[in-house]
């Protein structure tokens, strides 16, 4: 299918992306991987009158360590995120979503940033910047401010990334020695999330000393179920105590019906992975 | 005598196929890739709604806009009273609505074109679409074939009075094949020693899904106009582009140049193909079709969709004394060419390898709102073998056997052959036995047995079931006269041409048109043989009928076994003129002169030629015999005496996540006899893409209407076909009981996977949940339905299965509720 028409500038820096943002006025659309803009460009479902391509910027792409962070460019890909050392060492849980999202080609061109920003409530990402506590940086033309991840989401589709501004750089939280799993189900083997359950967890001698839980596609945003990370702190690392903690999972949610699943199915399945990508985490 | 290496049998050599290089490096000539300079684009306004009245439409806006050469509507084009063709009338009293170019007046099925715009590039005519104001006023849609036909049903076509397209009944009581079948299902009701056993089964829709959308180009500017289609029937196209628009034969070439892909799904002739004639007759410039994605979907025609009511009647050892079909076959809106001849092919297939005494096949094709039905893998014939495989796991269950055990019971001895079925066909040759003992060794039936009861007894939250089709189809369609008793509207033969050329090289003209299957690398090892010649030697060429005056195509498994054979007929005249022109050469009695390995000899001495060395002299033509022409060149055209029925036994281990539903192929065998084999790598291509697709039709696959009739589903995101990633890696081995129909014994494999793997997944995905209370799952099983299955079973009601859910499209993994169509701000 064939896109509308629309402009297209390559800026070179993060400045010069939001002086051409400002430029661009309502219908400006950042570019990262196109992975999702791209497909919804072609459908029409969005006409934008100038595509800013990021593709441009080295600044926004890269890894580093950054004291008790790590921080990733928004225009790291998936395919650097799931090689890197720091990510695989300090939040694996990042690297372990990643692997799930859709297929060879799509994890070579998507980004990390493209991904939060674009905050499907099914995207694999949400979820795991939620559990563990990241916070995004987002610059404007008045500077730069970060925000945590659990004021970043605000409805489908809509995060906290206002007009004329982009988002930079994603900031974790080191989880060195956590356990962690994303269980994730879905309809065919390289697809979005039904629902997928995002978990870290720090074990203490056989108690569950923390625990760090985030739900994909269980409503109009990532979720963080925090009625299942409650009960399981203090319970020993076991499979009855942690069942009984994944029955918590639906608290706060509100699972949409579509084809794949209607809400009832989604909630059991939510309940069904909490157990098991707990269990996986504690090992 | 020129020295020829001792040749090499190319029959059965597993060679990679000599079309590879070019298709899967892209470095190839498809539809789209062809702009002639000058060349106009077209880009077809469609319905949003399935059906309506159209009260106005207003092309000023888009006239208007950059680049638009013309808006035109079926009327502005003089059209209106075209409609495209359908060469199947089932029955003498078919109802056949006219299925327009373009809509005029009402719209029948969403998708359904209604103007066309022509601008100088694709883009300039898909912004002008954007721009045709149509007024409609909504109609009801006709969705449920039942209600459809109810008494007060809203009509499709109310011209037709009905929307019931047409009635084929089989009755092998009355065609004096077999005995009546309400006369076994009464005995059967009164017998205490006999069951009867009824269900009723569901095929969804599907979406043949192939890879290269479709395309037309048509360059009106040279002596003949020319038509390149993405078809898979350039033949076809050439005389029914006649018979619809009036163009002479004589002027019309069509070229199918690289088709990516078809199953079934580019057998038709196109309302777009039509227009782009249309156009470019009107504009006397060349004018391009290219579909989108989303309009191959949504346009493009579907496949399946019936309900099956299946009756079967057994004694209570297990004999099988009677079966009764009953089908609801949704044609959508209009009917494709061969669209309502589609569930009858199936008609002959019910009865599969087993020895019903009595069988009835009644089929009532339905006109519904829905975008049309015609072939899709199989035609018919995954319909029946699904039916049949099934019922005879429902029976088994019923009588508290083994399913396979019964199967044997019923099925024809390999000593049995030839047999003579219920509905009349004769198969040739066949060993189920054979096939299934091997499948049976392979897939280890006994130790997976084993486990299943072991996962049984210890409550395992994984379930394993073991899925069984023991499959037989008819392939090489097909007999001409077969074909006349149907009343379709061509024959069943095939034509070929074999060119010796002065250097010995040989040019193999056949009438099949390939779209991926690789017939150029298995027509060349066929011919290489024949002739003794280097395979390199040989050339295969196809798809244009200016070379190819003659075919009927590819379709139904037929290009090998009637494609092929009318080949190996061609090679034997050319041999014949070749040992003539020997002979004279040799000054040797003809009589004398044998051909082996390209070589001619004068019997009991060393003297001899090269065929190569005899097309040299045929082409100087300085010294040859006085009564003939001085060529080897040949033509043959081949009628088969009878189908082909190639079998096999196909066997699934599932794996069922009893907490999610979640259904897992775990393992994969089947034995597949389907004759001597060219070319096993071929083979196993055409089996491994067969299961994926008849797989997906068990698993993954349905196109879903909501109650509006809107395509819910229309994007690659929620029409979900599996990947390799969704598969495990297929077992598939085959077995020969050569074709007894056909010098070369070949019986045809390009859709054997697709309609044996369907019920071995649905009987395995059973097997698993049967003894936990579950009866049934409808296609695809999907893990909410196979949950929600449970749940009842379990006697805790859930909701239902929602199938009508808009989706936004594609690079959208979720939908908003409050933004359905999700427009991204
Ligand atoms: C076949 C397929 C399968 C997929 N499967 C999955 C899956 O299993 N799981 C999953 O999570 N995702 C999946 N996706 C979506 C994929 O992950 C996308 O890459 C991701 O959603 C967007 O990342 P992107 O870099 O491609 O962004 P783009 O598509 O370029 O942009 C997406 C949106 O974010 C905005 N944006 C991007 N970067 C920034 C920025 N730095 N600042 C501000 N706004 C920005 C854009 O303007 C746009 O609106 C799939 C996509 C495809 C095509």
């Amino acid at each position: 299918m064939i896109p509308s028409k629309f402009d297209y500038v390559k800026p070179s820096s993060v400045a010069e992306a939001i002086t051409a943002l400002r430029d661009g006025g309502d219908d400006a659309k950042i570019l990262a991987g196109g992975q999702s803009l791209i497909p919804v460009l072609r459908l029409r479902l969005a006409t934008p009158s100038v595509l800013i391509d990021l593709g441009g910027i080295p600044e926004l792409r890269g890894i580093r360590e950054d004291g008790d962070r790590i921080a990733i460019g928004a225009m790291t890909a998936y395919y650097d995120v799931i090689r890197d050392d720091l990510v695989k060492q300090h939040v694996r849980l990042l690297a372990q979503a990643t692997e799930t999202v859709a297929d060879g080609q799509v994890r070579h061109r998507g980004t990390l940033g493209g991904s939060l920003a674009h905050a499907d409530p099914a995207g694999d990402l949400g979820a795991v910047a939620l559990a563990l506590d990241a916070e995004l940086v987002i610059a404007g033309a008045d500077g730069t401010r970060t925000v945590p991840a659990s004021e970043f989401f605000v409805d489908y589709f809509t995060t906290a990334i206002g007009e004329g501004e982009i988002l930079t750089e994603i900031r974790f939280p080191k989880h060195t020695g956590w356990g962690s799993h994303y269980e994730k189900f879905n309809r065919t083997a390289q697809a979005w999330s039904m629902v997928a359950i995002a978990a870290a967890i720090r074990v203490e001698g056989g108690t569950i000393a923390e625990a760090r839980v985030g739900l994909t596609n269980m409503g109009t945003t990532p979720i963080r179920a925090t009625g299942v990370e409650q009960a399981l702190v203090g319970q020993p690392a076991t499979a009855d105590a942690v069942r009984a903690a994944a029955d918590h999972v639906t608290e706060g949610t509100s699972a949409p019906s579509d084809a794949d699943a209607a809400a009832d199915y989604r909630e059991h399945l939510a309940k069904v992975l909490t157990g098991r990508a707990v269990l996986a985490a504690v090992g | 005598m020129t020295a020829t290496a001792e040749p090499t049998v190319e029959f059965g050599k597993a060679r990679p196929r000599k079309e590879d290089a070019r298709l899967i490096t892209g470095r190839s000539r498809y539809t789209d890739a062809i702009t002639p300079s000058g060349t106009l684009h077209i880009a077809v306004v469609r319905s949003p709604l399935a059906h309506a009245t159209i009260t106005g439409v207003d092309k000023s806006e888009a006239e208007q806009a950059p680049g638009v050469v013309g808006v035109y509507t079926a009327a502005d084009l003089g059209l209106e009273g075209v409609g495209l063709p359908c060469a199947w009338p089932v029955t003498p009293d078919m109802k056949a609505p006219q299925r327009p170019v373009l809509a005029t007046g009402t719209v029948h099925f969403a998708g359904e074109g209604v103007a066309v715009i022509v601008a100088r590039s694709p883009a300039e005519a898909r912004d002008a679409a954007d721009l045709v104001e149509i007024d409609y006023e909504p109609l009801d849609p006709v969705l449920d074939m039942e209600a459809a036909l109810a008494d007060g049903a809203t009509l499709v076509h109310p011209d037709l009075g009905t929307n019931e397209n047409a009635t084929w009944v089989f009755d092998s009581g009355e065609a004096g094949t077999g005995t009546s079948v309400s006369d076994a299902i009464s005995a059967a009701e009164a017998d205490p020693d006999q069951v009867v056993v009824r269900r009723r089964f569901r095929q969804q829709r599907l979406i043949p899904a192939f890879m290269e959308p479709r395309s037309a180009v048509c360059d009106p500017t040279g002596e003949q106009i020319t038509l390149y289609a993405a078809t898979q029937v350039p033949h076809i196209l050439r005389t029914m582009t006649t018979v619809t628009l009036g163009v002479p034969e004589s002027k019309l070439r069509v070229i199918a140049p690289d088709v990516g892909g078809g199953f079934g799904g580019k057998i038709g002739v196109l309302p777009e193909e039509m227009l782009v004639v249309a156009l470019a007759q009107k504009l006397g410039k060349p004018v391009k079709w290219s579909e989108t994605r989303s309009e191959s979907l949504l346009a493009a025609h579907h496949g399946r969709d019936q309900i099956q009511d299946i009756t079967i009647t057994a004694k209570k050892d297990g004999t099988v004394t009677g079966l009764d079909v009953k089908l609801l076959a949704d044609m959508g809106a209009y009917l494709g060419l061969v669209g309502p001849g589609v569930p009858i092919l199936g008609a002959f297939m019910f009865n599969a390898i087993y020895k019903f005494p009595a069988y009835r096949f009644t089929c009532t094709n339905v006109f519904t709102t829905k975008t049309l039905t015609d072939a899709y893998r199989g035609a018919g014939r995954p319909e029946a073998t699904f039916a049949v495989e099934r019922i005879m796991d429902e029976l088994a269950v019923e009588l508290g056997r083994d399913p396979m055990e019964l199967r044997e019971q019923n099925w024809i001895k390999h000593e049995e052959f030839p047999f003579t079925t219920v509905c009349g066909l004769t198969y040739d040759s066949g060993n189920y036995e054979q096939a299934t003992q091997q499948a049976m060794e392979l897939f280890d039936y006994a130790g997976l047995r084993r486990e299943q009861e072991e996962r049984r007894r210890n409550n395992d939250p994984v379930q394993l079931g073991i899925g069984i089709s023991t499959f037989t189809e008819m392939c090489g369609l097909a007999p001409s006269r077969v074909l006349g008793s149907l009343s379709y509207g061509a024959g069943g033969w095939e034509a070929a041409s074999i060119r010796m050329l002065a250097t010995g090289k040989v040019e193999v003209i056949t009438g099949a048109s390939a779209h991926g299957q690789g017939h150029e690398t298995a027509f060349s090892q066929i011919v290489a043989d024949q002739l003794g010649v280097p395979f390199e030697d040989v050339e295969v060429l196809h798809g244009d009928t200016q070379i190819s005056p003659k075919g009927l195509d590819t379709y139904g498994s037929r290009s090998l076994v009637v494609g092929g054979i009318a080949i190996v007929k061609a090679a034997d005249k050319v041999i014949a003129k070749a040992k003539k022109i020997a002979a004279h050469l040799l000054e040797a009695s003809e009589d004398d002169i044998e051909f082996a390995g390209g070589n001619f000899t004068v019997r009991g001495t060393d003297k001899g030629r090269s065929i190569q060395e005899i097309a040299f002299a045929a082409f100087m033509a300085h010294d040859y015999p006085e009564d003939m022409e001085p060529s080897l060149d040949s033509d043959a055209v081949y009628d088969p005496e009878n189908f082909s029925f190639p079998h096999g036994t196909h066997l699934a281990a599932i794996e069922i996540d009893t907490e999610t539903g979640h259904v897992d192929l775990r393992k994969y065998v089947c034995v597949d006899d389907i004759g001597n084999v060219v070319n096993p790598l071929i083979v196993e291509g055409q089996v491994h893409g067969g299961l994926a697709q008849g797989i997906a039709q068990a698993l993954f696959e349905e196109a879903n209407y909501d109650d509006q009739g809107t395509l819910v589903n229309g994007t690659f995101v929620d029409y979900t076909l599996p990947s390799a990633a969704d598969l495990p890696s297929f077992d598939t081995r085959t077995v020969s009981t050569p074709a007894t129909s056909n010098p070369l014994g070949v019986k045809g494999v390009g859709e054997a996977g697709t309609i044996a793997s369907t019920p071995a997944i649905v009987n395995g995905v059973l097997d698993a949940l049967r003894h936990l209370g579950v009866r049934d799952v409808e296609m695809p099983c999907t893990s909410q339905r196979v949950w929600r299955a449970l749940q009842d079973a379990q006697g805790r009601s859930t909701q239902e299965t929602p199938v009508d859910t808009h989706s936004p499209g594609a690079g959208l993994g979720s939908i908003d509720p409050n933004n359905p169509q999700g427009e991204v701000q």
